[in-house]
Formats: structure tokens, sequence, C-alpha cells
């Protein structure tokens, strides 16, 4: 038997890339949005007190049936016709069976030799633009299991005397997406992996079947890695690092794994094909458990479910909700926008596509409705530790602020705190600049006294401008600000100063 | 002849966690050759073009609406519980996965 040298110092990345050619796959599970399980009533909901949300059917007792769910299956449809795959006119459902307390009935009723989607494709899009073509393998439906607390010990498996079990995601819609090998991806292999997941999140999120939310779980990763030989041809032994469960984390597991591989190969050695666990604290995998018997799953069909039949009137009625493909929306609003393709980018990480599209679409100008999405909703946001969404901040809102704006009744600065009172609840942005007396002062009378009187004060200044300095104008807005409560008009100031002095 | 051998049902009985003497181990592996060949006869009576047959019932999407039914409360999901905590059931820690 080949020595395995498990402890083979990783290879710099560059040198990994340098030996070896990466090959990716990807198995990532989608939980849906559905009211409730998917084959039973109970509510799929998150965050509830533990074992709230059961059924019979979810905790697996004696005589309970499963009926599946309508919404499900269309979801899985849908997916899989974003994913472009062939859709099976017939398939069924299969249990597989293994005992963990996780899953109350000892087994997951999922799909196997008939999954409802296969044969598909993403694009998936780099950040330079480039777009990469990852094929996919399948989408099945099934369930999800039941959460684990481990007691005593450190809280991990690892020294715990016992389990906690609440089974409220026991049952949960799940569909896993399983890509066929992924090769050709060179040193861009991690990025193709963080792009994939991406892509895989948009599409979801698109479609309005999950929530996507990965720090909860509804999108979660299991990424396979291997390496070939620069100048063969046949896949080597994969390793599968399970729920890796964030974009970078994706990337930074697939660029570990590279590493680790290209570390053992090299130094003689081959790599065991074995599941791996993400530690996110030292960016690095650590060994989980070899392939063994326990994954002789025994899969067959499950009696309890009749088959599926997809029928070509139902799948093309369920094709006429499908929305426009995340990627080719993305171009046409960035073209539509005339945004720098760094700003288009901010927008995108930022995840607020969306709520720009519908500030423009409701009358603002791309411009105006970037810089308040971006600039003081999403540091309102920041400072109150929401979401800017959850802000609820209307599209009418920007409109009007940028109103008053644009007819110069209050400036750049007033208006970003009178965004803040309207969120306080103190009424439309109208309605405040009025009760709260924020108009900018332009009426030349108290405007002039202003002046006049910061003028008096800084005589060293006046000096300046009136030997021509104009600059110098800028050292007196600022006391002329003060004075009126920041809601003087800095163009008109400058105005005074200037007729006043005789300058120009 | 023979499709069952003990190491089989050895096999198999660790997978489903049932415990057998090796007695039992060998009197299985008999009787579960003579179930496995009974079956096949079935393949002498059909074509080799007809379909595996999973449900017998010409029945196909049979669905329910994605709308919150009837559940239990947590008290009557642990009321058989060998054992709960915290409103969970409580488990020996078993080590597998994580």
């Amino acid at each position: 038997m080949t020595e395995t040298l498990p402890d083979a110092a990783p290879l710099s990345f560059e040198d990994a890339l340098e030996q070896f050619d990466p090959v990716l796959g990807f198995e990532v599970h989608v939980e849906l949005n559905t009211a409730t399980k998917m084959f039973s009533a109970a509510p799929n909901a998150f965050g509830d007190e533990p074992n709230t949300n059961v059924s019979p059917v979810c905790l697996g007792l004696p005589g309970a049936l499963p009926v599946v769910n309508e919404k499900a299956v269309e979801s899985a449809i849908r997916l899989g016709l974003a994913l472009n795959c062939d859709i099976a006119e017939s398939c069924r459902f299969a249990r597989k069976q293994y005992f963990y307390p996780d899953t109350p009935k000892n087994w997951q009723t999922s799909q196997y030799d008939e999954p409802i989607a296969h044969d598909g494709w993403l694009d998936v899009e780099l950040d330079d633009g480039e777009i990469f073509r990852v094929e996919i393998e399948r989408a099945h439906m099934e369930e999800d299991a039941g959460k684990l607390t481990h007691q005593g010990g450190s809280g991990r498996i690892q020294g715990a005397d016992s389990s906690l079990v609440d089974y409220n995601r026991a049952g949960v819609p799940l569909i896993e997406i399983v890509t066929k090998p992924i090769v050709g991806a060179g040193s861009r292999a991690p990025e193709i992996a963080r792009a994939y997941v991406s892509a895989i999140r948009d599409v979801v999120k698109a479609l309005d079947i999950s929530d996507a939310r990965m720090e909860r779980g509804n999108v979660r990763c299991d990424a396979n890695v291997s390496l070939m030989p620069k100048d063969g041809d046949a896949f080597g032994t994969r390793s599968e690092t399970k729920n890796v469960n964030s974009m970078r984390a994706v990337e930074h597991a697939v660029t570990f794994e590279i590493r680790r591989h290209a570390g053992v190969l090299a130094a003689g050695g081959s790599i065991v094909q074995e599941t791996r666990h993400w530690k996110e604290e030292t960016r690095t995998t650590s060994s989980g458990r070899p392939k063994s018997d326990a994954d002789d799953y025994r899969y067959f069909p499950e009696p309890d479910l009749v088959p599926i039949v997809s029928s070509p009137a139902w799948i093309e009625q369920l094709r006429t909700t499908l929305p426009e493909p995340p990627a080719e929306r993305r171009r046409r609003l960035r073209e539509s926008w005339g945004y720098s393709d760094a700003e288009f980018r901010d927008v995108v990480a930022a995840g607020l596509l969306d709520e720009i599209e519908e500030t423009v679409g409701s009358g603002a100008s791309p411009a105006t409705a970037r810089k308040w999405w971006m600039g003081e909703i999403s540091r309102l946001a920041n400072a109150r530790d929401v979401e800017p969404t959850a802000l609820g901040v209307q599209s009418a809102t920007i409109i009007e602020l940028a109103g008053l704006i644009d007819e110069g009744k209050i400036n750049d600065k007033i208006a970003r705190q009178v965004l803040e009172f309207h969120l306080d609840g103190e009424g439309s942005p109208a309605e405040i600049v009025s009760a709260r007396g924020l108009e900018v002062v332009s009426d030349d009378g108290a405007l002039t006294a202003a002046v006049e009187k910061a003028m008096a004060e800084n005589p060293d200044v006046v000096e300046k401008v009136a030997a021509g300095k104009l600059k110098a104008i800028g050292a007196l807005i600022g006391p002329v600000m003060k004075e009126t409560q920041g809601q003087a008009d800095a163009g008109k100031v400058r105005e005074i100063v200037m007729e006043k002095l005789g300058v120009s | 002849m023979s499709e069952i051998s003990r190491a089989d049902v050895e096999h198999l009985a660790k997978l489903a966690h049932i415990s057998m003497t090796d007695e039992e181990l060998t009197t299985m592996a008999g009787e579960l050759d003579v179930i496995v060949d009974s079956v096949k006869k079935v393949s002498e009576a059909v074509d080799a073009d007809v379909p595996a047959t999973s449900h017998p019932l010409p029945l196909t999407n049979v669905f329910r609406r994605d709308e919150v039914g009837e559940m239990l409360t947590a008290e009557q999901a642990l009321s058989n519980a060998p054992d709960a905590e915290d409103g969970r059931f409580k488990v020996p820690a078993i080590l597998d996965e994580e």
C-alpha cells in the first residue's frame, strides 16, 4: 500500500498549480422557503422553540405517512429549468438508509436513480467579467435533517456525553444540486468555486424559492477537490470538504485542498478518499471519516410515495414563471444605468440591485438611486446593525429628498439628517423640513447678516479674498453654516462675499 | 445458488444494527437464499423490457397544497422520548459525523 503521508506540508498555491490541474465538483444543498415541510404540513420556519414545528411524519412515528408538498416540486422544476436542465418525465423518491439521531426515521427520503432534473449548465461570471460554464449533473429533491447540539466536552462531538435533538428542521425541503467534474479551472479554481456558489444563490433568490441566507444554512456547499498531473488525463482521488457555508470559505477551502493534495502527491503519497471538515479559524481542513460501510445506504424506491410525472404542459407553465437570468439582468442594468465597473460591482456586492432598480423605476436618476442606497442608507443601516433593506426606505422618499435638493430647499448634509428623522418616524421629508425649519437660508436678509458677522470676525480671511484669493472664501463658509445651523446654501454665501468685496 | 453468503448477512446485520449469533447468520443466509431464488422466478414470467415495478398502483402526483396543517406540541412530541432536556430529545452521543 502506498504511503498516504497525511502530514506532508502543503505546497504553495503557485507550486501546486505548476505541477497539477485541479478538478472541482460541488454539491450544493438549497433549503426551500415553502410554508410547510417536504412531506408534512408542519411549518418550515427558522428560529422557533425546539420541536414545536413537528408532525408525526417529521418524527418518524409508526404509521405516519408522507404526502408531497406540491410547491416544493414546482420549486424543484423551476430551479431545474433555471439551471438549463432536462426535467424528468417521471421520477421517484428513494430511501437513503442510515442510523443517526438527526434522522428519526432511520432513512432520509431523497432521490437516487431518478432525479427530477438532470444534465444542465450554469454560466458563472468571474470578477473580471469572464464567463465560465459549469455543467450540472443533476438536481434532486430531498429533506433536511434535525439539529443536534452536543453536550459535555467542548461542544463538538468529540468528548461529548450526549446530544440534544431538535426536529424543527427535519423534513424541510431541500434541493441538492450536483455538478459534473469541473476541469480547466486552473489557477482560477478558487475564484470559480466562489462564483459558482454565488451564482446558485443568485438563481434561487431570483426564483424566490429560498431565503438563500448562507449564515442560516439555507445554502450549504460540499466542495470536492482532486488533482490531475499536468501531463495526465486521469482524475485523482478526491476529498469532499463538508458544509463550507460562506462564499469566502468556499474559495479558501478549495485553495487549501489544492495545496494539501499537491503536498501529499509531490511527496510521493496518495490522497485518501474521505470527507474533510472546514476550519474557519485556521482556513484549513481536517480529516473527517473515510468512506466506509456506513456509506452503504441501500437505497430503494420509497413505497409510501407514488411517482411524480411532469407533463410538458406543467413544465411549460412553470417556465413562464422564470425570472430573467441574474447574469443577464446584471448586464442589462449595468448598461442602462451607466455605472462604472467598480461602481456596479460595489452595488452587487452590497446586494442592493433590487432596491436601486426599484428606485430608478420609480423615477429617480440612476446616480441619485446609487448615491442614497450606497451612501446614507447603507451608513445608517450599518450604524443600526441591520440590512439596508430592513430600514424600509421607500423609493418615493428618496425621490422626494432628491427633489428638495434640486429645488435648492435643502443641501446634501441636511438631506441626510432629514432621512434619519424620517426613519425615526417624523413624517415625510417635506414635512420634516417644514416642521423643523430646515429649509436652506437663502433669503438675503438673514444670510447677509450671517455673512457680515463672519467677515467681521475673520478680517484676515477677508483680506486674502479681497486680494483675489477666492479659495479663502471656504474659511468663511464654516462660520456662516454655524450661524445658520447648517442651513446656508454655500454657493449663495460665496456670491454674497464676492459681491461685498467686489471681486470675481 | 447460494447468492446470499454468510458474509452478506453479517454485513447487512451490521448496517441494520441487528445483533446476530453465528448460528443465526448461517441460518439466515440459507433462508434468504431461498427467498431470493423464489423472487427470481418472476423474471422468468416477464420479458426483459418490462420495467421493474416499484409502485403497483397506477397513481402519480399525489400532492398536498403548501398550507400549514396539524402538528404536535413540543410536549406531545417529547411524550414518548426516553429522555429529554430543554424541549429537546436527549440521546447518547454517537461518534460519526462532525
